[in-house]
């Protein structure tokens, strides 16, 4: 009888663990102990880290995507019908088109999605880049913006830690570019009372923020957004008016956790270290989908992702666990339109960010190229 | 019924134990209370600062081997 691993999530995450397992369990997937199965919600893959660039026009639309099947390892079995329903009791899947699937070993990786519905008048009021779409338009609404208040809201949870800094930094060089600076304010607003949650980047940010003129606005927690009056307000009952308003939506974990009942706001309970779901054996959870308090960032998945394969591949091969996670996250920082930095730390590793230099910057443009050797597990 | 429920953000750089707890209160419901343990010490500032400025309740901060245990009540 055949090990069935089923893999539901196409993101990074997932097509890490895919393209990793084709790696580490080739005899196996050769002679048929073992299928290899990957649901996901659509056949392309996404860089999703790009769509920073979008709204300033420095990346094309189309070096975002990939074809998921292109992808992917040829010896997995892919198929865009996404599961709506998971039962970890009778190890059963439900997918959209009604089929059901069952498994040995489950790997849980549907990610996250933004919820600017979650807060009153801000799917109206405000302007993202977290979508293809959300970018599209945020970048038609720099086109034309001639000077005035803009707001960086930022909210919580939200995933790729470092990009509310990116973007701040990066739409102020945008704006003297076009030359409505003078013109503009711009205000950023965080959660809680320091500039970023990592405390050496806020540290480092406070000087930054002040030689550039940028204003902060610390404790903000969205209430809500006001389109007609053009204002925001936050639960510690400040309101900032605004020409632009640009928003970190928070963000939950997808439909089908919820509807499993597999976690708050669809965020598995998993285990930090073994990256198992708690509670089970065969189920394990990978990327922005676990409720571990770290960084929902492609770095996480990537390492979560390297971990849970060489854990599969022992148990499989060998009936043995192979590693544990040790929380490691590294993230590129763009620091403005040329320059750069990176931060990385685990659970046992504080951060400490380096100087920004042009280098890294051009590291990071490159590993925007590279980004598709991660996701084949080549790098 | 109201419902404890416990965040072990001992280690966690980022986001934190305190945007841990924000995106938690999100979840529960009014009386509900979250336990947050940090390795920070400077949670055991933060937490009760932020809740003072949003009215949610800190239940008390203690200290415990090699962490900080802070409980909060969502008020609002």
């Amino acid at each position: 009888m055949s090990k069935q691993i089923l893999i539901i999530g196409g993101g990074l995450a997932g097509t890490i663990v895919a393209n990793g397992l084709c790696r580490q369990l080739g005899q196996e997937l050769s002679n048929g102990s073992v299928t290899l199965t990957m649901l996901s919600a659509t056949d392309k893959h996404m860089y999703q880290p790009g769509l920073l660039y979008v709204p300033f026009g420095k990346i094309r639309e189309s070096e975002l995507f990939r074809d998921q099947r292109k992808v992917l390892d040829r010896r997995v079995a892919f198929s865009v019908d996404p599961a709506t329903h998971i039962c970890v009791n009778s190890k059963r899947i439900t997918t959209q088109s009604g089929k059901t699937l069952s498994y040995d070993y489950l790997v849980i990786a549907t990610g996250s999605r933004i919820r600017p519905d979650l807060v009153p008048g801000m799917s109206d009021g405000a302007h993202w880049f977290y979508d293809l779409d959300g970018a599209r338009k945020m970048r038609d609404a720099l086109n034309v913006f001639q000077g005035g208040k803009v707001v960086v809201n930022v909210n919580a949870p939200h995933k790729c830690p470092v990009a509310p800094i990116e973007v701040t930094l990066m739409l102020r060089e945008f704006l003297a570019s076009k030359g409505v600076l003078e013109k503009s304010e711009i205000t950023y607003t965080y959660p809680i009372g320091r500039l970023h949650s990592l405390e050496p980047l806020a540290n480092w940010a406070v000087p930054e923020f002040q030689r550039l003129g940028i204003k902060a606005e610390l404790f903000f927690n969205t209430k809500q957004v006001n389109p007609a009056d053009k204002t925001i307000t936050s639960e510690e009952d400040v309101t900032l008016p605004y020409d632009l308003l640009i928003t970190i939506p928070p963000h939950t974990g997808q439909q089908v956790v919820m509807d499993s009942k597999l976690g708050d706001a669809g965020w598995v309970a998993t285990n930090k270290q073994t990256l198992l779901r708690d509670g089970s054996d065969d189920v394990f959870v990978v990327g922005d989908t676990t409720n571990i308090p770290i960084s929902k960032a492609g770095s996480t998945a990537h390492f979560e992702a390297d971990t849970s394969v060489d854990n599969l591949a022992s148990l499989i091969k060998e009936k043995r666990w192979s590693r544990v996670y040790d929380g490691k996250v590294f993230c590129f920082m763009e620091t403005g339109m040329t320059t750069g930095t990176y931060v990385w730390f685990n659970y046992n590793t504080p951060p400490n960010p380096g100087p920004p230099s042009q280098a890294i910057h051009w590291l990071k443009l490159g590993y925007n190229r590279l980004y598709w050797l991660s996701a084949r597990g080549l790098l | 019924m109201t419902e404890r429920v416990t965040i072990d953000a001992r280690g966690a750089f980022c986001p934190g134990p305190l945007m841990e707890l924000i995106a938690a209160l999100k979840t529960r419901k009014i009386g509900d209370e979250v336990e947050v343990w940090s390795s920070d010490k400077g949670s055991a500032v933060d937490i009760p600062e932020w809740c003072k400025k949003v009215k949610h309740e800190c239940l008390g901060v203690n200290e415990q081997p090699g962490y900080w245990s802070v409980l909060v009540r969502k008020a609002k």
